[in-house]
């Protein structure tokens, strides 16, 4: 802490404090819960610790099968994700136009609006256009609300940009794409992948959209609302917890490394 | 810039044109921004436009259509007798207690928030800063279901919280607690008092970083400013701190009070067995078939945002974001 900084009020500083605790124990709690030898309940404190669960997690091919699908989906929708929202906020941070503000709206507002919103009107314009439920109606869903992630990370990057880089690129005799690739790229390069990453994250993790745009197939997320619902086999699910956890803080922490310095500046998140 | 395009004795310092096809783009997007424009656009448009904003109108347009009470069957024709339906004493309870319970997280999450997001934003800083925002960051990114789980656990009978309270002998406290009438109910897990505390879990990230962003745009020298001045701390905490973190408890707000609007996973596992408007959309469109009412009670959300968004952008909060 910086000398001239005056301390902060023990009651802040607890009232802070359990803020954080708040926010982070229930997250250990799934780490213990996923050691239990208890099987028939969600009994406190466990009566005793146990490795089993994870070997008989590993071989169930329905958990695999759901994780498969979560992957493929979610690294396509980010793909999408990425070309649309850079070429939305480039487009917007770079050149004033009429409707400007309404395409920020637009983007924004797979978000905006609670998540049943989305996921019922695409199901039932799924259904009205015939389409067939399939794993590409979940992509359609996630792709759109990703779009948002990489758009935030790309318009804050776009705004730290200066624009005399690119002029100055082109006065030296690049064209557009030598631009692009040489100067453009390498500035919000880390951005697109914080950007990628955190729509990846969001992807999957998605529930109640996807709960409307998938048919039979079952994605991580719905395999864990089934559980949540009618708790069949608790220690599995447990342990898919405790690993969903994990997966989903290493890219999240990636992200934050990759755009430290910028939040530092920019000081907003997300 | 173009302005020179005309002018014959600058022509010579300008670049030949490029030869190639890339040469020649590159060269007519210099030339016609705006094409440029077009281009960037289009694929990000025509997506959000179509599959978006497309579905979200035929499900508006849904709202209009009624369902035939015999045969079961949508009839088509324009009628507002869907609306007429969600005014009925069940569905207008379902909307008034969504909305309540909206403002009751959104109240509970500034208050939480606060002191995490102001101590952030002015005590914090090297370590300790990067702490507090990867101490928001991973509990907001964290899987939902995850989240939702982990309360399910701990709300349990036989869970920690249960435990926690016999331990310190308190067990009479929580059961006076549950005894209470609406927010009580026969255990934790499907009381709205659970309901209520996993919201709050689950939405709390949300309010806490654009209140932080808020706060750390308050320059320390007002608040001493305002104690120099002979201010109590709470003068300062009203008069000085409160106005200016508005935009981002309004920001905020907009997300803890859509978000719990919305939902409809939090209270089917854990709460008791009145419906939200979430719970309601969710059983209409599906074992009752009848999209149209669905249609119409996902408007409520939509108008209440509507209005919400709003009052918070004249409260600036759109700043904060």
């Amino acid at each position: 802490m910086r000398s001239d900084r005056a301390s902060a009020p023990l009651a802040l500083k607890i009232a802070a404090a359990c803020g954080l605790l708040f926010l982070h124990l229930p997250i250990l709690l799934i780490f213990v819960y996923a050691f239990t030898t208890e099987e028939k309940s969600y009994q406190w404190p466990p009566p005793g610790l146990t490795l089993k669960w994870f070997a008989v997690t590993w071989g169930r091919p329905d958990v695999w099968e759901a994780l498969g699908l979560s992957v493929r989906v979610a690294a396509v929708s980010t793909a999408i994700a990425l070309v649309l929202g850079t070429l939305c906020a480039a487009a917007v941070s770079r050149t004033k136009f009429f409707g400007r503000e309404t395409i920020s709206l637009l983007v924004i507002l797979p978000i905006a609006l609670p998540g049943i919103i989305t996921g019922i009107a695409l199901r039932s314009a799924f259904n009205l256009a015939d389409i067939p439920f399939s794993v590409w109606t979940i992509v359609l869903g996630h792709a759109t609300f990703c779009v948002v992630v990489v758009y935030n990370n790309a318009v804050a990057r776009f705004r730290r940009t200066s624009a005399s880089l690119i002029e100055a690129s082109m006065d030296l005799g690049a064209d557009g794409f030598q631009t692009f690739r040489h100067v453009i790229l390498p500035n919000i390069g880390t951005a697109l992948l914080a950007g990628g990453m955190l729509a990846f994250a969001l992807s999957f993790d998605e529930v109640i959209v996807t709960t409307f745009t998938a048919g039979q197939q079952s994605t991580l997320p719905i395999w864990m609302l089934e559980e949540l619902v009618r708790p069949r086999q608790r220690p599995v699910t447990n342990v898919v917890a405790m690993v969903v956890v994990m997966v989903t803080f290493l890219p999240i922490l990636a992200a934050y490394y990759l755009t430290r310095d910028g939040d530092r500046i920019a000081g907003h998140g997300k | 810039m173009t302005a020179v395009h005309g002018d014959a004795t600058v022509q010579s310092a300008i670049f030949r044109e490029r030869g190639g096809l890339a040469g020649s783009l590159s060269d007519i997007f210099w030339r016609n921004p705006r094409l440029l424009l077009l281009l960037m656009l289009t694929p990000p448009v025509l997506w959000l436009g179509i599959i978006y904003l497309g579905s979200l109108f035929a499900l508006l347009a849904q709202s209009f259509f009624s369902i035939d009470e015999f045969s079961g069957l949508i009839n088509r024709e324009f009628t507002l007798k869907t609306y007429g339906e969600l005014l009925i004493p069940a569905n207008l309870d379902i909307i008034f207690r969504t909305v309540l319970m909206a403002a009751a997280v959104t109240l509970a999450a500034a208050v939480v928030a606060f002191p995490v997001a102001y101590y952030a934003a002015r005590y914090a800083s090297g370590k300790w800063k990067a702490l507090f925002y990867l101490g928001v960051m991973l509990p907001l990114w964290s899987s939902y279901l995850v989240k939702v789980y982990a309360w399910k656990l701990i709300l349990a009978k036989e869970g920690i919280l249960n435990w926690f309270f016999a331990k310190l002998h308190l067990t009479w406290l929580l059961e006076a607690w549950l005894a209470l009438p609406v927010i009580g109910g026969n255990s934790l897990s499907v009381s709205y008092t659970g309901t209520f505390l996993v919201f709050l879990y689950v939405w709390l990230p949300f309010m806490v970083l654009p209140l932080q962003a808020a706060l750390e745009r308050v320059p320390a020298s007002l608040v001493e400013a305002s104690s120099d001045l002979g201010a109590t701390p709470a003068q300062t905490f009203r008069n000085v701190l409160l106005p200016l973190a508005m935009p981002g408890l309004a920001a905020g707000s907009i997300f803890t009070f859509s978000l719990t609007l919305g939902d409809y996973i939090i209270p089917q596992i854990v709460g008791s067995s009145r419906l939200f408007i979430g719970q309601a959309v969710y059983a209409h469109q599906g074992t009752a078939g009848n999209i149209p009412l669905a249609a119409a009670f996902t408007v409520v959300p939509i108008v209440i945002m509507g209005f919400y968004l709003w009052g918070a952008k004249r409260l600036g909060a759109f700043d904060a974001l």
